[in-house]
């Protein structure tokens, strides 16, 4: 057993780091967020340079053959620096999906050119009715000749506005929340009858509604196996999890270093508030969370590639359980430890604390990884 | 990075795990794995076994008859044995004294000690703390004068100390006593060797919440003590105390008998029933339990980095005395409400190893309250919980 990165992993992580505290401070990214796009394809580009972009997919792919680790790595670094750019949707939860699911010819196809920064895919998972269970799929795919016709409500869709292709889930056979009929499209945005209602998230990120109304996607739209999608799609998501912890820990010990930083400079009564017992051991115990969480979400980016379904959904459910519940107590108390600071949006930590309590809400909160870690034991 | 065992740490796993299945005294293990009463025989019975097995010192340097274990194999060793329902190994002596004799005392100090430590021939106890004196130790009290007479050299010792585990069966304990009041406190303390058997020692019992006899006061009166006892210089006691500390690190977090008491718990809530069905299935009680479960898991990875970082563990350590006693206390807790009204009958008379008298309810209930209030201890012993925030705010936050 061993907890030591390469001299490779070692290059990559510092080089990231020192790109984005020197290309991405909190005046940037606020440019960057109130643009109309909402991100940069200027940084984007230099993340495709960079070779993040493709860090995980095969290199037949177009991509460098990395692990779950070098994922874990790269998004601890975007979390570091509340990166907007959609590397979450597009490579670690689109990218999953083609990865683990497409064809040969689709990976291909799409892969290389996610890795290259040409092209942004999107996960359209959820609905209004769904909350985080992925086989509740309401959205319809009825067989049209040798292709399909899609109808339905995508909800909070990461990224939906500005990817080129969307990851589809659609039911041809079952009941809503059934766990087979479930299959995977690959829909190009633009197609006719997609309708994109883009807004902003809390965090500084976009997503969207998107409407199918009888969207014709031809055969070779099939992502995997029809009507079984749900196993693999429960993989790719398990991936993503693992991906937002590790992010969240990059977060998370950014926002407690700032905080901690405030605590040792800011004076009241003649000393630094950070003299403070009382204020101490809740620094003290934000660092607990952040360490607690580190070690579950790097257990997490390891176990997600366990062939045992059972250990790699405990395994990554826990990651997601102290994430979420760490992640809430790191943000309140920051907020609370900055007093009035706290609340001002004109200060990083509370950008931090945004994003950590969006991370919760994403891909399933504290409630529902734990009813689902109790059924994978 | 690799968080699987390595094939040897693994076959390490199956040979301690072998060992211990074929050499834990089955009585002991029903003892702890019921929460009954263990008495001085049964740590000595299992010590000795160890010894005899070469692996009851890990911690030592081979040279003392140490094991020269890798941090992982400390772990395994540690996580099996609580696991099994092995009793611990009594820290006083094999943890804490023998590393500050190893490293200060004199050649008769280790020559006469550490082998009747290393075979369980001497109980130790530890003397640190004092009625006045509990998170501010350096404060204590405890009066040692050295005196020259035609008997030899010697210290006469006295004062009280306090909260001393499991005293009643101590053959020496190891003091932190005051030399020098002249001098800043923590430089008038010294590091003395003293047999319980002297005349003006007295040992009176404190009585827990769950009316157990576990800690005791510790009463000198003109205690003689021969200078030889003395361990390195005087005045340097508190330099020696705070090595110590620095060596109680890879059990604290006491995870494996924290994975047998969860699992405990699942059976025992697997029993009861509310509603008519399994508490464990209950929503509100299982998601409690997973609460503490995850912290667990994680837990395990967090001590696990400290082990592997390349560097001794520090003041991070303290986050392992923090977690490992939250989640200590979180399942004596959980365990306690698990059981529902069964938790009211107390019956201290059913915790002796030889009880075999009526139960009152499910047997698995018989101790859970006891256990619970026990279980208040672990915050308070060992440096405070709070104590160990301030060691982290200050030596790692900087704060």
């Amino acid at each position: 057993m061993d907890f030591i990165v390469s001299d490779e992993q070692q290059q990559l992580r510092d080089s990231l780091q020192k790109f984005i505290s020197k290309e991405y401070g909190f005046e940037a990214r606020k440019a960057i967020i109130a643009s109309k796009q909402g991100f940069s394809d200027k940084i984007w580009a230099q993340f495709a340079d960079m070779g993040i972009l493709g860090v995980a997919f095969d290199e037949a792919h177009g991509g460098f053959g990395g692990s779950s680790v070098d994922t874990m790595l790269v998004i601890t670094e975007l979390g570091r620096g509340i990166v907007v750019e959609p590397y979450f949707s597009t490579v670690v939860l689109g990218g999953s999906l083609i990865d683990l699911a497409g064809s040969e010819a689709q990976k291909q196809a799409i892969l290389s050119e996610v890795a290259q920064g040409k092209m942004l895919l999107a996960a359209a998972l959820g609905e209004p009715n769904s909350r985080y269970e992925l086989n509740s799929v309401e959205t319809t795919a009825k067989r049209d000749g040798a292709g399909y016709v899609l109808n339905g409500h995508k909800a909070v869709v990461l990224h939906g506005e500005s990817a080129d292709k969307l990851v589809v889930s659609a039911r041809s056979a079952g009941g809503a929340r059934d766990a087979k009929g479930i299959s995977l499209f690959l829909v190009d945005r633009k197609s006719a009858g997609v309708a994109v209602q883009g807004y902003r998230t809390l965090d500084g990120m976009r997503a969207a509604e998107i409407k199918f109304a009888n969207v014709k996607v031809g055969a070779d739209a099939l992502l995997g196996e029809a009507e079984n999608a749900l196993p693999v799609l429960e993989r790719a998501a398990d991936f993503a999890v693992s991906a937002l912890c590790a992010e969240a820990v990059g977060s998370m010990e950014a926002l407690n270093a700032a905080t901690f930083e405030y605590l040792k400079t800011r004076q009241q009564f003649g000393r630094p508030i950070g003299s403070f017992q009382a204020l101490q051991h809740r620094a003290v115990d934000m660092m607990i969370h952040c360490e607690q969480s580190r070690s579950l979400a790097l257990l997490a980016s390891v176990k997600v590639q366990s062939e045992d379904p059972n250990e790699r959904k405990r395994t990554v459910s826990a990651a997601k359980i102290q994430i979420g519940r760490s992640g809430r107590v790191i943000c309140e108390e920051a907020i609370q430890l900055h007093g009035g600071m706290g609340v001002s949006n004109e200060l990083a930590a509370g950008h931090y604390a945004k994003r950590l309590a969006m991370i919760n809400a994403t891909l399933g909160d504290v409630d529902h990884h734990s009813e689902r870690f109790a059924n994978a034991a | 990075m690799d968080l699987n065992y390595t094939k040897e740490e693994q076959a390490f796993r199956d040979e301690v795990h072998g060992f211990v299945h074929d050499n834990l005294p089955k009585d002991i293990a029903d003892k702890v794995l019921h929460h009954k009463r263990l008495v001085k025989d049964d740590w000595v019975r299992w010590q000795k076994i160890l010894f005899k097995k070469g692996w009851v010192a890990p911690n030592w340097p081979k040279e003392f008859g140490g094991c020269a274990w890798t941090p992982i194999q400390q772990h395994i060793f540690d996580e099996e044995c609580g696991y099994a329902g092995a009793p611990r190994v009594m820290p006083f002596g094999l943890v804490m004294v023998a590393p500050v004799i190893q490293n200060f005392g004199s050649q008769w100090q280790k020559e006469y000690y550490l082998p009747r430590i290393l075979s369980s021939e001497d109980w130790w106890a530890q003397g640190y703390s004092e009625p006045g004196s509990g998170s501010d130790l350096a404060s204590l009290k405890t009066k040692a004068r050295f005196v020259k007479s035609a008997q030899g050299e010697h210290y006469i010792v006295d004062g009280q100390k306090t909260w001393t585990t499991l005293g009643q069966y101590a053959d020496m304990i190891f003091c932190l006593v005051r030399t020098d009041s002249t001098v800043k406190k923590q430089e008038g303390i010294s590091f003395l060797l003293i047999d319980m058997k002297s005349p003006g020692i007295t040992v009176r019992p404190i009585i827990t919440l769950d009316e157990e006899h576990e800690v005791n006061e510790v009463f000198f009166d003109n205690v003689k003590v021969p200078a030889r006892n003395l361990v390195g210089e005087e005045g340097k006691g508190w330099t020696y105390a705070k090595f110590l500390l620095g060596h109680e690190r890879t059990g604290i977090a006491r995870v494996g008998e924290s994975k047998r008491e969860l699992e405990q718990l699942k059976a025992i809530a697997g029993k009861q029933l509310r509603n008519g069905k399994p508490l464990m299935q209950d929503p509100r009680f299982r998601d409690r339990v997973t609460a503490v479960e995850v912290e667990l898991m994680a837990l395990e990875i967090t001590l696990l980095r400290v082990l592997s970082s390349r560097t001794k563990p520090g003041p991070e350590a303290s986050i392992l005395k923090i977690k490992g006693t939250d989640i200590q206390q979180a399942l004596t807790e959980l365990t306690m409400e698990a059981v529902g009204p069964y938790a009211l009958p107390f019956r201290p008379e059913a915790r002796a190893g030889d009880w075999h008298g009526e139960p009152v309810g499910p047997e698995y209930a018989a101790a859970a309250a006891a256990v619970y209030f026990n279980y208040r201890k672990t915050s308070i012993y060992g440096g405070s919980n709070e104590i160990q925030r301030n060691i982290i705010s200050q030596m790692v936050l900087g704060l």
